[in-house]
C-alpha cells in the first residue's frame, strides 16, 4: 500500500492552488437550487413536516458529494490523456491499490469540501440541521461509491467524449431521481423499485434522516458500504486495462 | 544490468517486437536507434512497466520485470517522449511528488532534489511552475525528476525530440553527465548525430527486430571511412571508400553532382535495411 500518500499528496497540491476557484464553482450550482426551488419555488411548501429548503439541503449534500467525487474522473482523464501524467504513476514502484486509494481519498476530499460549501449556504437561508456521525457517515460512504467508480471509469474511457456520455447518462439522472428534489415516495411504484437500486436513493435518504435527528436504515448504510466496495474493486481491476 | 530474452509485443493484429535479445551491461550508454514505429518506445515502455509484454523476459539489475515488478521499477528512471510534468505544479513540487512516489524519506528527499536543481542549473526555478518553462527547461527538469530516486538505468525516449540544436547539446552534456556519475543509460533516438556523439553501443531496430548491435565505430567501419553521395538523373546514390585517398580516385560521370563527406550510422542503418532512420531511403545504395 506504500505509495497511496504521494498520489493523495499531488491531488492536494493542485486541489489547495485551484481551491479559491472550486470553493467558487462549488456554490454556484446549490444557491442556484436554493433560490430557484427552495426560496422562490417552495417557500410555502411543506414535505414531510420541513420546509422544502430544510427538506432540500440533505439532498443537495448527497447530490453535490455524488457529483463532486465523481468529479476526479475528469481530473485522472486530464492527466491521462494530457498530461500524460498517468505514465509517471505507473512508472513508480506502487500497487495499484496504492494508486486508486490515492485517487478515491482525493475524489472523497472534494466532496467533503463541496458539503462544507452547501451547508455553509444553507447557515445563510436560516437551515439549521442536526449534523451528527450519521450524516457525515453517510457522506462519507456515498462519496467513497462515487469516487471509486470515477476511478473505474477514467481507466476505461478512451476520450473526455466517452466520459461526459457517462455522466450524461448514470450521473445525471441519478442527481434528478435520487430523491435529491423530492421524495422518491412520490413516484409510481415500479419507478421507486428502480430507484431502490441507486445509491444515491440511499444516501439522499441516510444523509436527509441523520440530519432531521431520525435514525437512519442500517439497511441503506450496509447497502451504500457494499456498492462502495464493489465500485472499489472494480477501480482496482481497471487499472490494468489503462496499460495498453 | 539490462537482460532482454525474447520479448515480444502484439497489439491485436500488429506484431510490434519481434523476438528482442538484448544485454546492456552497468555504465553503458545504450542508444536503441531506429526509423518512427519501429518499436522503440513499446521496449522501454514495456521495460518500465508501461505496457505489459506478449512474452519473454527482461531483467533490470537482476530483477523480471513481470515477477519482481516493483523491485523492477524501483531500478529505473523514465524520461517519456512527450513532456509529463504537472504543468500546475512548480519545478520543486513535480520532483517532490516523484520523491514520495518512490518512498524517499523526507530529509533525503529534500536533500537530493536541492542536488539535483543545482545539477541542472534551475535552482533559481525551483518555485516556477512547469507551465512557465521553455521546452529545454522542461526537458531538464524531467531528467532530474528521473533521477531523484537515484536509479540504477535510466531510459530516455527521444530526450530532445523537437528541442532546438543548442539545448540539445546541453541536453548531450547532462547525459554525458549522468553516465560519468555511474547510470547506465538507455536512449532511443531517431537523431543520428545524438546517436554518434553519445553511445557507446547502438542497436539498429527495424521493424521491431535488431539488425545490428555493435560499437558507432564498428558498425559505420563495416561500410568504410568515406562517402560519396552522388545525385545523378534527381536520384542519389552513396558510395563508400575505405580511404579519404581512395575517395578522391572516384570519377564522376556528366551531368552528376557529388559530395565527399564521412560514413555515419544513417549508412550503416541503411545498409542494413534499406531504409532511413528518419524515412524511407531516396535511392538505391551503393557500397564501393
Amino acid at each position: 500500500m506504500k505509495g497511496w500518500s504521494a498520489v493523495y499528496y499531488r491531488e492536494l497540491l493542485i486541489l489547495r492552488r485551484r481551491l479559491s476557484r472550486m470553493l467558487a464553482s462549488m456554490s454556484v450550482s446549490p444557491l442556484l437550487y436554493l433560490i430557484a426551488f427552495g426560496y422562490a419555488m417552495g417557500g410555502h411548501v411543506r414535505v414531510e413536516g420541513y420546509s422544502y429548503t430544510e427538506f432540500l439541503i440533505p439532498g443537495l449534500v448527497a447530490m453535490s458529494s455524488m457529483t463532486q467525487a465523481f468529479g476526479i474522473a475528469s481530473e485522472i482523464n486530464i492527466s491521462r490523456f494530457y498530461w500524460h501524467i498517468f505514465e509517471e504513476f505507473q512508472a513508480a514502484p506502487i500497487s495499484n491499490r496504492a494508486y486508486v486509494c490515492g485517487e478515491v481519498l482525493a475524489g472523497m476530499t472534494r466532496a467533503l469540501i463541496a458539503v462544507a460549501v452547501i451547508l455553509t449556504l444553507g447557515l445563510f437561508f436560516g437551515v439549521f440541521l442536526s449534523y451528527t456521525p450519521l450524516f457525515w457517515l453517510a457522506v462519507l460512504l456515498n462519496s467513497f461509491i462515487f469516487a471509486s467508480l470515477a476511478v473505474a471509469v477514467a481507466m476505461l474511457v478512451k476520450s473526455h467524449a466517452d466520459q461526459a456520455m457517462v455522466s450524461n447518462f448514470i450521473i445525471t439522472p441519478m442527481a434528478f431521481l435520487g430523491g435529491t428534489f423530492f421524495p422518491v415516495e412520490r413516484l409510481p411504484e415500479w419507478a421507486q423499485g428502480i430507484l431502490f437500486l441507486l445509491p444515491l436513493t440511499h444516501a439522499a435518504k441516510s444523509v436527509r434522516a441523520a440530519a432531521f435527528g431520525q435514525t437512519p436504515s442500517l439497511f441503506s448504510y450496509l447497502l451504500l458500504f457494499l456498492a462502495g466496495c464493489i465500485c472499489f474493486t472494480i477501480a482496482l481491476r481497471c487499472v490494468n486495462r489503462a496499460r495498453d | 544490468m539490462i537482460k532482454i530474452r525474447n520479448l515480444t509485443k502484439y497489439y491485436k493484429n500488429i506484431h510490434a517486437l519481434k523476438g528482442i535479445c538484448l544485454h546492456v551491461p552497468e555504465g553503458e550508454l545504450f542508444a536503441y536507434l531506429g526509423p518512427n514505429g519501429a518499436g522503440k518506445t513499446t521496449t522501454i515502455r514495456i521495460l518500465t512497466g508501461l505496457t505489459q509484454l506478449s512474452s519473454g523476459d527482461a531483467w533490470l539489475n537482476g530483477f523480471h520485470i513481470h515477477q519482481h515488478t516493483l523491485d523492477a521499477k524501483r531500478q529505473c528512471g523514465l524520461v517519456p517522449q512527450s513532456v509529463n510534468l504537472d504543468q500546475e505544479l512548480t519545478v520543486y513540487e513535480n520532483l517532490d511528488v516523484h520523491g514520495r512516489l518512490f518512498h524517499m524519506p523526507s530529509e533525503k528527499r529534500k536533500e537530493k532534489i536541492h542536488e539535483l536543481l543545482t545539477y541542472i542549473d534551475m535552482e533559481d526555478r525551483k518555485d516556477t511552475p512547469a507551465r512557465q518553462l521553455s521546452g529545454g527547461m522542461k526537458r531538464r527538469v524531467m531528467i532530474a525528476r528521473s533521477l531523484v530516486h537515484s536509479p540504477k538505468v535510466l531510459f530516455l525516449d527521444e530526450p530532445t525530440v523537437g528541442l532546438d540544436a543548442g539545448i540539445r547539446r546541453r541536453i548531450w552534456a547532462l547525459i554525458k553527465k549522468i553516465q560519468q556519475n555511474g547510470t547506465t543509460i538507455f536512449l532511443t533516438t531517431h537523431y543520428i548525430e545524438e546517436a554518434e556523439f553519445l553511445a557507446d553501443r547502438v542497436a539498429f531496430l527495424d521493424e521491431g527486430k535488431i539488425v545490428a548491435n555493435d560499437t558507432p565505430q564498428k558498425l559505420m567501419a563495416r561500410l568504410g571511412e568515406w562517402a560519396i553521395d552522388r545525385i545523378a538523373d534527381n536520384e542519389m546514390n552513396t558510395v563508400y571508400f575505405e580511404t579519404r585517398e581512395a575517395a578522391g580516385t572516384y570519377s564522376p560521370e556528366q551531368h552528376e553532382s557529388f559530395t565527399l563527406r564521412r560514413v555515419n550510422l544513417e549508412d550503416a542503418f541503411l545498409s542494413l535495411t534499406g531504409k532511413k532512420v528518419s524515412g524511407k531511403a531516396p535511392g538505391q545504395k551503393e557500397k564501393s
